[in-house]
């Protein structure tokens, strides 16, 4: 109980002061943030690379966050479905309701691939908007970047010119790392893969990886035992290069498959914290071209 | 002669050598060439200059027009990243639209309407044998405008052969009041505990804990205001109070002016670690209450209640999936305890009752899809000897139940439950069996804590 005091009294001295608060759904907008606000923003993640973003629950933590914020930062296009307008809710903080300044959706600003054109719950778990994965694809990142960016000059005009130097500072050493990055993709391109999820779409449509198929046979659905058999039989033939899965993804699925293709489970970091070498933005696309390179003879 | 030759030779080679010298001593065709050549150097020089110049002009307006291209580029995507994710529709502004259907098929021995000890005022037990329609229910929900957010949900309930359609919520709720407050009103979920505010298709097994059944005969429904204040801290921490003018439980109407029942609540909660998660909280309920029965009898027939009634819940929850993963695996823990102290008059009498009951349930996701769940629930009556003989008489052992779930979801919108209870109500203790589908269509529902 008096912990319990002492975590009460702790909490209310510890509220906020002057920088943003930000509260970020994925941590890739959480390593965004942290680049374009530096110690302007105190970022708080909802997930980790370890977890599943389609099925968060409102934990009273996020509750929690999400009441403190000044801005929310997530992906949008109904990935957080389940989790995120509830949060919201429940906060009862109308700085960052839908529509306010303080509501950020990252997938508003790109375009989007693998809309559906049959919206029906029996093609599994699809978003009316679109594959949600967006960010991984740099040039997504950087026109969400520079959305993101106005929206930080617009919360905190006193350090408009602070957010803007960042963004110019952060696009510059991010081009100079796409040049580098594309030049690498140049060997990757063709390379056959079979992804758990629809996770790693903007990524193969970036790179020119050849998706054959996934592992689940509808989005958001556990593959049955008959589908991974029909799999099998249709990917003996083109022999993939991997099978590959987000840090967070059920592991049986992609472990048996690859097994019996006899290629290697590849798990990609997909965002950061996904692979211990990933620690930022940077890193997350360094180590996922190095993943892939390490695939080739 | 030979002299001659030779200086005319001489002259010759003279002439020659300085013949040369005096040719180009007169026209100094070297230096010209020179000249020619400075001269053609400055001006390819100017030219070169004038070219480089050119081609720097040039280069800005390749530059200029490189960046205003993809500008274009932007606006284009932005032109149709804007026409991708509106709508001109005229239903575009249509609520979002969720259908839950449930039904059951059960195997009954002994069905029990009222719990021993207990004026509970309303629908409980087991139900009948046989198939039901359950609480098949529409939801519709949306924002109003900038200020409210509003939520109706009619049920379908079979009773015994007829088909109800009742309005289980309809309410609106603030969006922008500042500080962390928020308003509802209409009919709602009281706050209070933690199952009371769930839809009956989110719990974890088919029916609700005794305690449920015999203090709100299922879900404490209120019909007025809730107010609630998130605070601005690291731990979770929200206080809502509520007011109930409505005629149902637990007050059964109100006098004039004045609500039959107000609440106060409080919930706390956070993580441990990356796998852990808890809630707790603390609720009273204070009703005035007029004209209990013992069952849902028409009112003034049977024996009924009258007087006021202070009801205590303390709640847990703790939750367990690894590294905060529940895809695969995860457990959870949850139980209630509820105390009820009751004074006033019942069928003339004046009675003085102290009754309470708990519920303790654990529920484990054992590999994708599968969960199992054992649940203990069971209430306690100390109502005085003055009901010796009745049906309210204090029974030796208490009203329990031990209940066993297995179910099973495809997706996200899909549930079958099998369900087994070794009820001890009565005293005649019953094997119950139960088969439940939870189906929902539409908006994706919540994944409430």
């Amino acid at each position: 109980m008096r912990a319990l005091v002492a975590a009460l009294v702790w909490s209310f001295l510890s509220a906020p002061v002057d920088a943003l608060e930000v509260f970020a759904c994925e941590p890739e907008w959480g390593a965004l943030v942290s680049e374009l606000a530096g110690e302007q923003a105190r970022v708080t993640v909802a997930l980790t690379a370890f977890q599943d973003p389609h099925r968060l629950q409102a934990r009273p933590s996020l509750i929690a966050s999400t009441r403190r914020a000044d801005l929310v930062v997530c992906t949008g296009a109904e990935l957080e479905v389940g989790w995120l307008p509830l949060l919201l809710r429940r906060s009862g903080n109308p700085n960052v309701r839908p529509g306010a300044a303080g509501y950020f959706l990252a997938a508003d600003y790109v375009r989007k691939l693998e809309v559906p054109t049959r919206l029906d719950r029996s093609q599994g778990d699809i978003h009316p908007q679109g594959n949600p994965h967006v960010h991984l694809n740099p040039r997504n990142i950087t026109r969400i970047a520079r959305k993101l960016a106005q929206r930080l000059a617009e919360l905190d005009p006193t350090n408009a010119d602070f957010y803007e130097k960042r963004l110019d500072d952060f696009v510059e050493r991010w081009n100079a790392a796409i040049v580098v990055w594309e030049k690498r993709a140049r060997r990757l391109e063709g390379l056959i893969i079979v992804p758990h999820h629809r996770s790693f779409t903007y990524l193969a449509d970036w790179l020119g990886l050849d998706v054959i198929a996934t592992v689940e046979a509808k989005p958001g659905i556990p593959p049955s035992g008959a589908h991974l058999s029909r799999l099998l039989e249709k990917l003996n033939v083109v022999a993939p290069a991997a099978v590959v899965r987000t840090p967070y993804a059920n592991e049986k699925p992609t472990t048996w498959l690859a097994e019996r293709l006899d290629t290697p489970v590849l798990v990609l970091p997909y965002t950061i914290g996904g692979h211990e070498d990933v620690t930022d933005l940077f890193t997350l696309f360094d180590t996922t071209l190095t993943l892939l390179e390490d695939l080739q003879p | 002669m030979k002299q001659p030759r030779c200086t005319i030779i001489y002259l010759c080679g003279v002439g020659l050598l300085y013949g040369n010298a005096a040719l180009y001593a007169a026209t100094d065709p070297i230096a010209d060439l020179r000249r020619e050549v400075l001269d053609l150097r400055r001006v390819f020089d100017a030219r070169i200059e004038l070219l480089e110049a050119r081609i720097a002009v040039a280069e800005r307006a390749a530059n200029r027009a490189r960046s205003s291209a993809a500008e274009a580029v932007e606006i284009a995507e932005d032109a149709v990243i804007g026409t991708t994710t509106g709508s001109a529709s005229a239903n575009a502004f249509n609520p979002g639209m969720g259908v839950v259907l449930v039904a059951r098929v059960a195997d009954i021995g002994h069905r029990w309407d009222a719990i021993p000890g207990f004026i509970s005022g309303g629908e409980s037990g087991p139900g009948k044998s046989g198939f039901t329609l359950g609480e098949s229910e529409v939801n519709l929900k949306a924002s109003i405008d900038d200020l409210f957010f509003g939520n109706v949900t009619f049920a379908f309930e079979d009773e015994d052969g007829e088909t109800e359609i009742a309005v289980e919520e309809a309410w609106l709720e603030t969006t922008a009041l500042p500080a962390g407050l928020t308003i509802r009103a209409g009919r709602q979920f009281s706050g209070i505990g933690n199952l009371n505010s769930f839809h009956r298709h989110a719990d974890d097994f088919i029916d609700r804990p005794l305690p449920y059944q015999a203090f709100f005969a299922g879900q404490y429904i209120a019909d007025g205001v809730q107010a609630r204040w998130v605070a601005p801290t690291n731990l979770f921490l929200e206080i809502g109070a509520e007011l109930d003018w409505g005629n149902g439980l637990p007050a059964l109407g109100s006098d004039d002016t004045s609500p039959g029942a107000w609440s106060l609540f409080a919930h706390t909660g956070g993580d441990v670690g990356a796998s852990h998660a808890w809630q707790a909280g603390v609720s009273y309920l204070s009703a005035d209450v007029r004209d209990r029965g013992v069952g849902e009898d028409d009112p003034g027939v049977a024996p009924e209640f009258t007087g006021d009634s202070d009801l205590v819940v303390v709640d847990f929850v703790w939750k367990w999936a690894p590294l905060g993963n529940p895809t695969r695996t995860n457990f959870k823990l949850q139980g209630e305890y509820f105390r009820r102290v009751e004074e006033g008059t019942f069928d003339g009498m004046q009675v003085d009752t102290d009754q309470s009951g708990w519920y303790l349930q654990g529920i484990w996701q054992f590999i994708q899809g599968w969960r199992v769940g054992y649940r203990h629930d069971r209430v306690t009556t100390d109502n005085g000897s003055i009901f010796l003989g009745t049906l309210l008489e204090d029974v030796d052992e208490s009203p329990r139940r031990d209940s066993l779930m297995l179910d099973w979801s495809h997706s996200d919108f899909s549930r079958l439950r099998l369900q087994y209870v070794y009820d001890q109500v009565l005293t005649e203790s019953d094997s119950q069996w139960l088969l439940q589908y939870i189906m929902s269509l539409g908006a994706h529902g919540g994944h409430r804590f």
